[in-house]
C-alpha cells in the first residue's frame, strides 16, 4: 500500500501546487488520479516516484517511510514512473532500456513479449535507437515497456494518453485493462480520458493541490461525467 | 611480435592470436607478420614507408587487417599505405592503431593512408586508436585519410578512439565521383589534459553523390576538441553531416562545419548539438534504478556506441 500523509509542496513563487494532501493507494487495485489541468496530479506522481521531494508530509510504502529516500533507492524500493513527456537519448536502443529497466539481458523472446504488450512489432523496434526519429506514440509505448520491463511493486503512469493519436490511444487502454489483470504490483494512472477511468478500481480527482474526491470508479464516474454535462450546459447557457 | 602489440592488437582489433586472411602487422615501424591472400596482394612500397594493398576486382567477403602498433617511447613512426580496390569489389579493412608509452619520451603514430575505389566497389573500413601505458610520455596517433570514389563507389567509414590518446589530429578527405557514397561514423572521447582535432574535406564532384558524416564525442575532464568539416556540393548531390558532443567535467569543445553548395541541386545540410548530458535522461535512468554515475556511464557509452 502507498500512503501519502500531509504533503505540500508550492514553487518558488510561494504557489502552493499541492496542498496537504492525504492519500491511500490500496495494494492490487489500478488507481486513476484524475482531475483539471494544473491540479497538482504530475507534481504528486512526481512526488511518489522522487523526482520533486516535497516540503511536508510523509509516504510510505508498504508502511515503510520513504520520504527521505532518493529517486534510485525508491525505483530500488519497487516503485516506477512512466514519463509523461518521454526522454529520448541519442545512441541508447529499445533493447538497452529495457535492459536496464530490467536489471539484467533479456532475451528475445522476453523483449518480443514487452513490446507485444505495448502493440509494437520486435523485428521494427528491438534495434531502433530511442532518438527523435521515433513518433509521439512511438516513444510513449516504449515508455510503458519500460515501467512493465521492471515489474514492480507500484507502476505510475503520468498521462499515457498524451501526445498520442486517438488510434494508438485505443490500444494502450486495451494495455492497461490486460496489465490490470495479470500485474501483480499497483497501478496508478494519471488521465483525463472517460475510458481510462472506466477501467479504474478506483478514482481520485485532484484539483487545486487538494483531493476533492475519491472512491470507486462506480461511484465517482457518474458524478465526474454528470459534472461535465453540467458544465457543459452553463456554457450552452 | 612483444606482449604489448598482442594487448594492442586485442584491443584494435578481432586479433585473437591469428588473423584469417590478408594481414600486415607493423611494430614500432618494422614488419611483424604479412600474409597476402589470393585476392588481396600486400607489398611494401618502395619510394617510402608503407603498403600497397591491392583488391582484385570482384573481390566478395573478405577481410584485410593493417594495424600498427607502437609499443614504447621514442618511436615516431610515418607510414604510407595505399589501398587499390578494383571494380566490384565488397570487402572490410581493419585498420588500428595503438601507441604504448613507457617513458618521458613520446610515443607516436601517423599514418597516411589513401584509398583509391573503383567503380560499383563497396568497402567498410575499421579504425580504432588507443593510448596505453602510465608514463608521462605523450601519446600521439595523427591520421590522414585521403579517399577517392569512383562511380557509384561506396566507402563506410567507423572510426573510433576512445581512451588514452594525449593528441591526435586527423585529416579525411573525400573525392567522390558520380553516384558514389561516403558514410563516415565517428566516435571521440577524451579525458585528461587530451587533445583531439578532427577535420573533414568533403568534394561531391559526380552526379548523385551523397556524403553521410556522423562525428559523436564526448569531452571529459580538462580535454579540448576541435570539430572542423566542410562539404562542397559541385554538382546534384545530398550531404549531411552531424557534430553532437557531450561536455562532462571542464571539457571544451569547438564546432565549426562547413557547407558549400556550387551547385542549385546541391542539397546540403548540417545539425550541431553540444552540451553536457541532459537532466532528464539522468532522472529517466535514475527512476529504472540507476545512481547517477551509472547513468551518466550508460548514457555515454551508448552516445558512442
Amino acid at each position: 500500500m502507498l500512503r501519502l500523509e500531509n504533503i505540500s509542496w508550492k514553487l518558488e513563487d510561494g504557489r502552493g501546487i499541492l496542498n496537504d494532501v492525504s492519500l491511500e493507494i490500496p495494494t492490487g487495485k489500478l488507481v486513476v488520479v484524475t482531475g483539471p489541468n494544473g491540479g497538482g496530479k504530475t507534481t504528486l506522481a512526481k512526488v511518489v516516484a522522487g523526482l520533486i521531494t516535497p516540503d511536508s508530509g510523509k509516504i510510505y510504502l508498504e508502511d515503510e517511510d520513504i520520504t527521505s529516500l532518493d529517486i534510485t533507492e525508491r525505483a530500488k524500493k519497487g516503485i516506477s514512473y512512466a514519463f509523461q513527456q518521454p526522454v529520448r537519448f541519442k545512441g541508447l536502443t529499445v533493447r538497452d532500456l529495457l535492459e536496464l529497466a530490467a536489471g539484467e539481458k533479456l532475451n528475445r523472446g522476453h523483449i518480443c513479449d514487452l513490446l507485444g504488450k505495448v502493440g509494437l512489432c520486435t523485428n521494427d523496434y528491438i534495434d531502433r535507437e530511442v532518438n527523435a526519429s521515433l513518433s509521439g506514440g512511438e516513444i510513449k509505448r516504449i515508455e510503458i515497456a519500460t515501467v512493465l520491463a521492471r515489474n514492480t511493486k507500484l507502476s505510475i503512469f503520468d498521462e499515457p494518453e498524451a501526445g498520442i493519436d486517438l488510434w494508438s490511444f485505443s490500444g494502450l487502454v486495451d494495455v492497461f485493462g490486460e496489465l490490470k489483470n495479470k500485474i501483480k504490483g499497483t497501478l496508478l494512472i494519471i488521465s483525463h480520458q472517460e475510458r481510462i477511468l472506466e477501467i479504474a478500481d478506483e478514482i481520485v480527482v485532484i484539483a487545486d493541490g487538494k483531493v476533492r474526491t475519491k472512491g470507486t470508479a462506480e461511484d465517482i464516474l457518474p458524478q465526474l461525467l454528470s459534472g461535465e454535462k453540467a458544465k457543459c450546459c452553463e456554457r450552452s447557457c | 611480435m612483444n606482449k604489448i602489440t598482442e594487448q594492442l592488437l586485442r584491443s584494435i582489433s578481432d586479433w585473437n592470436g591469428e588473423f584469417k586472411g590478408a594481414y600486415n602487422i607493423r611494430e614500432d615501424g618494422e614488419c611483424a607478420g604479412r600474409q597476402s591472400s589470393e585476392n588481396i596482394i600486400i607489398e611494401s612500397k618502395k619510394d617510402a614507408p608503407g603498403l600497397v594493398i591491392t583488391i582484385k576486382p570482384g573481390t566478395k567477403g573478405e577481410r584485410v587487417y593493417i594495424p600498427a602498433c607502437v609499443t614504447h617511447s621514442g618511436i615516431d613512426d610515418l607510414v604510407y599505405n595505399d589501398f587499390y580496390v578494383g571494380e566490384g569489389a565488397d570487402v572490410v579493412i581493419v585498420a588500428g592503431c595503438g601507441v604504448h608509452s613507457t617513458d618521458e619520451e613520446a610515443a607516436r603514430h601517423n599514418g597516411i593512408h589513401r584509398f583509391f575505389i573503383e567503380k560499383n566497389a563497396a568497402v567498410v573500413y575499421e579504425e580504432k586508436h588507443i593510448g596505453t601505458g602510465t608514463s608521462n610520455g605523450i601519446r600521439k596517433i595523427d591520421p590522414v585519410t585521403d579517399i577517392t570514389l569512383g562511380e557509384n563507389a561506396k566507402l563506410t567509414m567507423d572510426t573510433v578512439q576512445l581512451s588514452g590518446v594525449d593528441f591526435t589530429s586527423r585529416l579525411t578527405r573525400g573525392v567522390l565521383e558520380k553516384g558514389a557514397k561516403l558514410i563516415i561514423r565517428e566516435r571521440i572521447m577524451t579525458d585528461g589534459n587530451e587533445q583531439a582535432k578532427t577535420d573533414f574535406e568533403v568534394a561531391l564532384k559526380g552526379e548523385n553523390s551523397g556524403v553521410d558524416l556522423v562525428s559523436r564525442s564526448v569531452a571529459k575532464g580538462n580535454s579540448y576538441q576541435e570539430y572542423r568539416s566542410c562539404i562542397k556540393g559541385q554538382n546534384r548531390c545530398t550531404g549531411h553531416s552531424e557534430c553532437d558532443a557531450i561536455l562532462v567535467g571542464n571539457g571544451k569543445v569547438s564546432a565549426s562545419p562547413q557547407l558549400i553548395a556550387e551547385n542549385c541541386d546541391a542539397e546540403l545540410i548540417h545539425e550541431a548539438a553540444i552540451g553536457k548530458i541532459a537532466g532528464e535522461q539522468i532522472l529517466k535512468l535514475r527512476t529504472l534504478g540507476l545512481t547517477e554515475e551509472e547513468a551518466e556511464q550508460k548514457i555515454i557509452s551508448g552516445f558512442l556506441k
